[in-house]
């Protein structure tokens, strides 16, 4: 590869690009988008059917079941995150391309986002309303969704890279990236709870921003070795 | 290599290594055997009984080896990943892939011998200790491990894969730690605690570590015994094996 002397590609343009062409696709599919949403919403309607309806009961579960169901429903989408690049082939162009691996890694992880994330923060309040949250709680609710939904797509991105072709890539991938989401889980429900239990937020909004910030510089870069392993 | 250090490298072609293991493991096997024999001689006839636990402290001489091992064991397995990232030597990955099982067993047995000594200590079978839950999660990281290694097929890719995710497991060991404790000082309040260790007897200390010891000799005495398997496995088609297992 000769990164000097091709056309230089800025950041920006290219993560724009990667973006436009993510949403493209996934509008095409409007189901893949769609899927992992409902998905959301129904996981956390089941679990005042399987706790009760008393309400105090769910408020105090509220965050943690949101929570748990934002972390599911993101994982769901993490499969395709490679799987149709790498089987049609434009993955292996991505490596080959000038521009450098882990940010093209980074832009997929940031479209994963916007596509599975962003949907979810933007649901979250009114599953919060059912579970008897009030106004402040919520503001926390989506805004720790917001930081921490992103850090979930960037070490998703590690999971689905290392499982791209492998058998029973699904359960595979679960196993791997659910005892690495616990810090982000612990962090994004305590900051609905330590809100509603009057500690404030900041603190554990604070570490999701930190967490987010660690998995930006990390786990492009460990994706990136594990895709060059997986299309060896 | 011609480097000065090029000897230390003999041993990682998996054919001279092989021979080594062979030669090694009986020694570490007997040293463990023996080992655990004083060890349990100590447990069980020469330390006192402790005054608040009573008879029912004694399985700490199992339990804390094994945490022990099950969290060394994790680093040590990410340590040969990464230098089979490095330096793409075979036989890194080869003896990460024979540590790992180990490295699952005793933190299942951690967590199976912690929580026979919470029952009649804490009066409850599993507590949501931060030790606890971190010992848990550092199990599903092993069983994570163990079932990508599994699943794919090519063993080459497989240990380089394996790599990448015991390296990031490592990054990540202390972060979950961390914030399971902070989760844990946040819902909790003051619960039982095991961080403050009375001062011990003694022949309690020495049993400990003699079992702490023994634990050591056995994991390098298992995974130098399962290192030979798997070479054999992996180089099954060369000319050497079949005159090894003949």
């Amino acid at each position: 590869m000769k990164a000097g002397q091709t056309r230089r590609v800025g950041t920006g343009a290219v993560l724009l690009a990667v973006l436009r062409r993510e949403t493209a696709l996934a509008l095409r599919h409007k189901g893949e988008v769609l899927t992992p949403l409902v998905f959301f919403i129904v996981i956390a309607s089941l679990f005042p059917l399987a706790v009760g309806p008393e309400s105090n009961l769910l408020a105090r579960m509220a965050p943690g079941v949101l929570w748990v169901s934002a972390l599911l429903a993101a994982m769901l989408s993490l499969q395709r995150m490679f799987a149709s690049d790498y089987a049609d082939g434009s993955l292996e162009q991505m490596l080959l391309s000038p521009t450098p691996l882990a940010l093209l890694v980074a832009a997929k992880a940031l479209a994963h986002f916007v596509l599975s994330g962003l949907p979810l923060v933007l649901v979250a309040p009114v599953l919060g309303l059912q579970f008897g949250l009030g106004g402040q709680s919520l503001g926390i609710l989506m805004l720790s969704l917001l930081l921490g939904t992103p850090t979930l797509s960037l070490i998703g991105g590690i999971g689905a890279s290392l499982t791209l072709g492998v058998r029973g890539a699904g359960v595979l991938l679960s196993l791997l990236v659910l005892p690495l989401y616990i810090p982000v889980l612990i962090f994004g429900a305590g900051a609905v709870e330590a809100d509603a239990s009057g500690l404030g937020a900041s603190g554990h909004l604070s570490v999701l921003a930190a967490l987010l910030v660690l998995a930006l510089f990390f786990a492009p870069l460990a994706t990136t070795a594990a895709l060059r392993i997986s299309l060896e | 290599m011609t480097t000065p250090g090029s000897h230390l490298f003999k041993y990682a072609a998996p054919q001279k290594f092989y021979a080594l293991a062979g030669r090694m493991w009986p020694w570490f096997a007997a040293l463990s055997a023996a080992l655990v024999a004083v060890g349990l001689w100590l447990a069980f006839f020469v330390a006192p009984i402790d005054a608040q636990q009573g008879q029912g402290y004694r399985i700490i001489f199992v339990h804390v080896p094994t945490s022990q091992m099950s969290m060394l064991i994790y680093l040590v397995m990410a340590g040969w990943a990464g230098v089979g990232l490095v330096f793409n030597t075979r036989l890194s990955g080869m003896m990460a892939s024979a540590l790992a099982p180990t490295g699952a067993l005793f933190a299942f047995l951690s967590l199976v011998t912690g929580s026979l000594w919470g029952k009649p200590m804490w009066g409850a079978w599993w507590v949501w200790d931060a030790r606890l839950t971190s010992e848990l999660i550092l199990l599903f990281l092993y069983l994570g491990f163990l079932a990508l290694q599994s699943s794919i097929d090519d063993p080459r890719r497989a240990d380089k894969a394996c790599a990448v995710l015991a390296l990031v497991g490592v990054v990540n060991v202390p972060v979950i730690y961390f914030s399971v404790t902070w989760w844990n000082t946040l819902h909790q309040g003051a619960s039982v605690s095991l961080t403050r260790v009375p001062s011990m007897a003694a022949p309690m200390l020495w049993g400990m570590l003699t079992m702490v010891l023994a634990f050591w000799m056995y994991t390098v005495a298992a995974a130098l015994a399962r290192v030979r398997s798997i070479i054999l496995e992996r180089e099954r088609h060369t000319e050497w094996v079949k005159h090894a297992v003949e």
